[in-house]
């Protein structure tokens, strides 16, 4: 469960994220849509803690992320839109790393890894070095390694940029698999097909404020548009004229 | 196991990976100076040698005006040549490096009594040419004396009178000392050496971690920046001992190879030279890596960091420079000042001393205390929120 209050952050003079509040809650996907530019970004890298709010709260599991940062990310597995891998280590190797950090004892480790690897359909490359991988091997590594841990939140930032229709696929239908296990899970994109496909709710970002947040269904009828990129396109007009 | 080990062992483990990494820091660095050192010292130790043992060849103009100082100057070690056209031009387009002019006024000079003039044609912006020139000096000078000497006694008088002062030299310098002033270079060679073991890795594990996009996704791992920043520091300290420790053992085999005794000088690159060298660098590599974590983390990209960092190891020549140019007397206080302190220490025992403990403690808590400022500050750094965020 992620709980986002009233949340700003600026940049010198440009209010990147200015005031947002949504829920994300166990066992649904939340998808954070909006066009390039509109703070998910930064959004998304204040709920890791990666930067401190300048207002609001951030809570995850009812723990405030400004407050205790670690117990946080402890609960959290996080898929940045930086999603670089070691690249002179093998990707089970670079899952590995990231699991000491979390302070997994071995046979832990050893049997998160594999459970991942099997998941994510990598066993082919998982002791291959991560130089010469794929978009789509990439990814599945750095989802690999940023669930070692087994948390009960998972955050990703464009995951499926750069994939191809088959890994795009495949990502998805392992997202449904963590929402079936009750995890919550929050994704950000720019692709409306993708939100639909995806989510159980939607909330909507422009120029760093809220500006919609309700089950696609419910955008889509409120809007009184027949798709949601229509809607989409919608609101973000909306808001447009609202704010100038 | 402690988060922080486990990125020290993440970052050595991969780096050893890295061929181009371990070529330099664990190769290339620690034998490029002994290898550079020794070729330097060959070539100076024969240039010199070459000066006293071998003839002086020299064209002669007007040989025929004083064939008597021609023997005389040919049993000291001179070869008289045939004349070029041109002496001057013959000099400056280095076909000759020195040329007797003898004039033809000599002769009647010479019988007369009187004093006689001979010309030489050289150039002392030329080293070859300068030395030269002075040989031959010295030989003409030897000559002037006998012959005024036999002078004053054909007239009866003591050749005493023509040489009221006689100044004798008591050099104080030994072998070791003599050796120390031609090795004073040699302590901006470990410094170097220590410097590039360290370079690559600070450079891969903070700017180039960013630059290919993992350091966000490591910073989103429960461990707090410190942790992380003391695992990448300890990681390169590591490469940049070894780098040392590796150095100073090509430094010790490289000793072998010189043959300084035939310059009347000794040079000891034992172990003893080789632990308290060790000791006093220590604390400032510690101070050297923090200070390359430091740059890099400011760096935006790996090419950025790598640019500072080349401009960064030109500092560590200025102490050897400054202690070239103004010979300042040693200072307990000194010693507290990091570089510096190494610098004389190491100066201090290729002359055959020992640092005082004083010194030596001086020395080590003025590097630590460096460190540790500079430790606290790319603390500061890597606790700032633009670190992790990647262009």
């Amino acid at each position: 469960m992620i709980e986002v209050e009233n949340l700003r952050k600026s940049f010198g003079a440009v209010k990147a994220v200015d005031g947002v509040s949504f829920a994300a809650r166990d066992g649904e996907i939340t998808g954070l849509l909006g066009p390039n530019g509109a703070g998910k970004t930064t959004t998304l890298r204040m709920l890791y803690t990666l930067m401190k709010p300048d207002q609001g709260t951030v809570r995850v599991d009812g723990i405030d992320a400004v407050a205790d940062p670690l117990a946080v990310r402890r609960r959290l597995g996080v898929l940045p839109d930086a999603r670089g891998l070691y690249k002179r280590l093998s990707a089970r190797e670079n899952i590995a790393y990231f699991g000491h950090l979390h302070q997994l004892d071995d046979e832990t480790l050893r049997t998160r890894s594999d459970a991942l690897i099997d998941a994510l359909e990598m066993r082919d490359i998982a002791d291959r070095r991560a130089e010469g991988f794929s978009q789509g091997e990439r990814v599945k590594t750095a989802i690999a390694r940023a669930l070692v841990h087994d948390p009960r939140n998972l955050i990703l930032d464009e995951p499926t940029n750069g994939l191809d229709v088959m890994a795009t696929r495949s990502l998805r239908e392992f997202l449904f698999r963590l929402r079936a296990e009750g995890r919550c899970v929050l994704f950000s994109s720019h692709i409306m097909q993708e939100v639909v496909a995806l989510c159980d709710r939607v909330v909507v970002i422009a120029r760093g404020r809220v500006v919609a947040d309700a089950p696609p269904q419910t955008l889509r009828e409120r809007t009184g548009a027949a798709s949601l990129e229509d809607a989409f396109v919608e609101i973000i007009r909306q808001s447009e004229s609202a704010a100038a | 196991m402690h988060p922080a080990v486990t990125v020290f062992c993440k970052e050595v483990r991969e780096n050893l990976r890295d061929r181009r990494t371990v070529m330099n820091a664990l190769l290339r660095g620690p034998l490029l100076a002994p290898v550079l050192f020794l070729v330097m010292f060959n070539l100076q130790i024969s240039a010199q040698l070459k000066g006293a043992d071998q003839p002086l060849p020299v064209p002669v103009v007007g040989a025929a005006y004083a064939p008597h100082l021609v023997a005389a100057l040919a049993q000291m070690g001179m070869v008289a040549q045939p004349p070029p056209k041109d002496p001057g031009a013959a000099v400056r387009s280095q076909l000759d490096t020195v040329v007797l002019v003898i004039p033809h006024g000599y002769p009647s000079h010479w019988d007369r009594g009187e004093t006689a003039g001979v010309r030489l044609v050289y150039d002392s912006s030329r080293r070859s040419s300068d030395q030269a020139a002075q040989r031959l000096r010295l030989m003409l000078k030897r000559y002037a004396l006998t012959i005024g000497a036999q002078r004053m006694l054909a007239r009866g008088l003591s050749p005493a009178v023509d040489l009221p002062l006689v100044a004798e030299d008591r050099d104080q310098a030994t072998p070791r000392s003599r050796g120390a002033v031609l090795f004073s270079i040699l302590p901006y060679f470990i410094v170097l050496t220590a410097f590039l073991g360290g370079m690559y890795l600070a450079i891969d594990t903070t700017a180039g971690e960013r630059e290919r996009q993992s350091l966000e996704p490591l910073l989103a791992n429960p461990v707090p920046r410190w942790t992380v920043l003391l695992g990448k520091w300890s990681a390169t300290t590591l490469f940049a001992l070894v780098s040392l420790a590796l150095g100073v053992i090509g430094f010790a085999v490289a000793g072998r190879y010189m043959d300084v005794r035939r310059l009347n000088m000794v040079i000891d690159l034992g172990v003893h030279f080789f632990a308290i060298t060790l000791l006093l660098m220590l604390p400032l590599v510690l101070l050297l890596t923090c200070l390359q974590t430091l740059v890099s983390a400011f760096a935006r990209s790996y090419r950025e960091a790598l640019t500072y960092l080349s401009l960064l190891m030109f500092i560590p020549v200025l102490p050897s420079l400054l202690l070239m140019v103004i010979p300042v007397k040693s200072h307990t206080w000194m010693y507290a000042v990091p570089l510096l302190g190494q610098q004389l220490g190491i100066m201090r025992l290729l002359r055959g001393g020992t640092p005082g403990v004083i010194d030596i403690a001086v020395c080590l808590l003025g590097s630590l205390l460096a460190a540790a400022l500079a430790f606290a500050v790319s603390l500061r750094v890597y606790a700032s929120e633009r670190l992790a965020v990647s262009a």
